[in-house]
């Protein structure tokens, strides 16, 4: 395998949360948004990562990219350790890493024309760059990404959801990063948008050569574009493994239920699919459950699942699950 | 836009390159919004008026302000009267000097402060609370109760001694409605960079790498200034009642300077000697403009409001 171009090792993130109307002195909560969450991701690859609301997706992305600090673990983007370096010295290296945001249009300071939204990563980081080539670098973004490069001067109120996400996109890949991030970027889209903005996803990954960590709720639009998925859950790993194992078959009890929720869209195989639902409601991640997190909710739990936190298991190929009772289990999923 | 085919894409950018589109920018629509409000043109056409008497009814004075006119002393009553002939529009004032000259310097001296109030608060006032809600934490903390302090001192007070200690000036006028006019701005602006900067396209500057002071000017203020300017209008009427207000206990503008207020408390004094014009036409433009602020305030705010968009 190649030299990773980002390995993510032990990572987590804890906010401290004021109880309300607390004494200067109280201790404050720790809140495990994400705990010992590591993997790889070689260039190119692009990596789905699923989980239900709440899970600590969006605050892995956003440790990734670094608009939330790390409290343990490394980030070793091309071998420099992101996670420890000052907000002053990590800002320059941000050219690399750029990210889409899930709602297109709350991304886009309403007060600026497009152009200048795109613009800004190259005035930036590249301030001596002549406004000339700006302009041109832009309009052959805009043209790259599906929009019309003479709407250079409209505002984002003036487009439609899909169309500020093509500008979100836009203004994510002027720098050429190396790595993107897309945190739910289709989730506030409509259906037929989605595989637009996916489609169009999945060309400039091909034609920059992009690495991709792509993040949704949705499993069979990861499924599309994802090379490998990692399931999370209340901040932890659940299940690693490629796209096309995870969905056909899934080992860790979590991810059955989840691929199990997908509908499929054909009412007779619905309709006579057994499926493992969960019950009940992911548990606060101030008071996370003992042992392996997702015991009180998990159809095979043991009383040891309380005890200590299962380690990940290797199965070979990548695939990896972190639950010592897992077990094969054909899930019909949607194709 | 999605493109549908090779070849009709190519004639659209092609066509695309040939005519760029203007935007219209949120201002833009505000603009419209306000030109539609005819409350608030009216009262923008009124002050325009007012400014353009401020600033240059003085060419068409026939007298200058600090000239006493002894032909009318002892018979202002009857000779004062406001009348074309003798060329005092306005009449004359008590001393005998032409109220006509003197109603344009004081409506200047008010309209100054007031615009000069405003002006600090917005420019102090936004920059340093867009700084302490952005920031956050203990510089915010800081910050704010820096501002709590100074607006818990009695500022009316502290204007007066400064008058009495300094002396009567148009300069410590200025340097003491500055000074407390951007601390109300100040909250405003932090308040609404709390929510402001919550938002996701703020959060997209900082994972492109901008600084945090180019986030606060390029991607806060912006944002800011719907909220700060329509403040800022309404401040405008407030700022000219404490001048006036200051002048009227005789301790604003010295003479032969003047203002609204000291025109205004030189006319009250005398309305009882059958020379009520010395009160009417001071405190006409005094109150019209007031109304005129507060209607294009109004009307400001009905057109930046965010939740009419």
């Amino acid at each position: 395998m190649t030299e990773p171009i980002l390995s993510v090792s032990d990572l987590s993130v804890i906010f401290d949360i004021r109880p309300q109307g607390a004494w200067p002195w109280t201790k404050s909560l720790k809140l495990h948004a994400v705990s010992g969450v590591g993997f790889d991701l070689a260039p190119g690859e692009c990596l789905g990562v699923v989980g239900e609301s709440g899970s600590g997706k969006s605050t892995l992305a956003r440790a990734i990219v670094g608009t939330i600090p790390s409290t343990g673990g490394k980030i070793i983007f091309n071998g420099t350790d992101l996670a420890s370096m000052s907000p002053r010295d990590r800002r320059h290296h941000r050219r690399d890493v750029q990210m889409v945001f899930q709602d297109p249009l709350a991304a886009l300071n309403p007060r600026m024309p497009v152009g200048d939204i795109i613009a800004e990563p190259l005035v930036t980081h590249y301030p001596d760059l002549p406004r000339k080539e700006v302009k041109s670098r832009v309009s052959e973004m805009m043209e790259r990404v599906g929009l019309l490069p003479n709407l250079i001067n409209r505002y984002p109120h003036e487009f439609s959801g899909g169309q500020c996400q093509r500008i979100g996109i836009a203004r994510a890949l002027v720098m050429q990063p190396k790595l993107l991030i897309c945190d739910e970027p289709v989730s506030a889209l409509d259906v037929s948008v989605q595989a637009q903005v996916i489609n169009l996803l999945a060309d400039l990954r091909r034609d920059m050569g992009l690495s991709m960590i792509f993040i949704a709720h949705d499993l069979s639009v990861v499924k599309h574009i994802s090379d490998r998925i990692v399931v999370m859950y209340l901040g932890r790993l659940m299940e690693t493994a490629k796209s096309r194992t995870l969905c056909t078959r899934p080992e860790h009890p979590y991810t059955q239920a989840l691929i199990a929720s997908v509908p499929i869209p054909d009412p007779v195989m619905e309709h006579a699919r057994e499926r493992p639902i969960l019950e009940g409601e992911l548990p606060s991640p101030l008071n996370p459950p003992s042992g392996c997190v997702f015991r009180t909710r998990c159809p095979k739990a043991q009383p040891s699942c309380a005890d200590a936190q299962p380690p990940a298991e290797e199965l070979g190929d990548g695939h990896r699950v972190a639950c010592p009772f897992h077990a094969p289990a054909q899930v019909l999923a949607p194709v | 836009m999605v493109l549908p085919d090779k070849a009709t894409a190519d004639g659209l950018v092609q066509a695309a390159h040939l005519a760029e589109v203007r935007g219209r920018s949120l201002w833009a629509d505000a603009r419209i919004r306000f030109f539609r409000n005819k409350a608030a043109v009216g009262a923008l056409i009124v002050l325009t008026l007012v400014a353009i008497f401020a600033f240059f009814g003085g060419f068409i004075a026939q007298y200058e302000r600090d000239f006493v006119d002894f032909a009318l002393m002892g018979a202002n009553q009857t000779q004062g009267v406001p009348s074309i002939e003798t060329g005092h529009y306005f009449g004359t004032d008590s001393s005998g000097r032409d109220l006509y000259a003197r109603t344009v310097q004081g409506t200047r001296i008010s309209l100054l402060v007031g615009i000069v109030g405003a002006g600090v608060a917005v420019i102090v006032g936004t920059l340093y609370g867009a700084v302490a809600g952005y920031f956050g934490g203990r510089i915010d903390s800081i910050m704010m109760r820096t501002v709590d302090v100074l607006m818990s001192i009695p500022f009316m007070f502290v204007l007066i001694l400064m008058l009495v200690i300094f002396g009567r000036s148009i300069l410590m006028l200025f340097i003491g409605i500055g000074l407390i006019s951007w601390l109300d701005m100040a909250r405003i602006a932090r308040g609404q960079t709390l929510t402001i900067k919550n938002k996701e396209f703020v959060e997209a500057a900082v994972a492109t790498g901008v600084a945090p002071m180019m986030i606060i000017l390029r991607h806060i203020v912006p944002n800011l200034l719907g909220i700060v300017i329509v403040y800022a209008t309404l401040l405008v009427p407030g700022m000219i009642i404490t001048e006036s207000f200051i002048s009227f206990l005789g301790l604003g503008v010295q003479e032969p300077n003047t203002s609204l207020g000291a025109l205004i408390s030189a006319g009250a004094s005398q309305m009882q000697y059958g020379v009520i014009w010395q009160l009417l036409f001071p405190l006409f433009f005094f109150i019209i403009t007031l109304f005129a602020f507060f209607f294009v305030g109004d009307g400001l705010r009905d057109a930046l409001d965010p939740k009419d968009r």
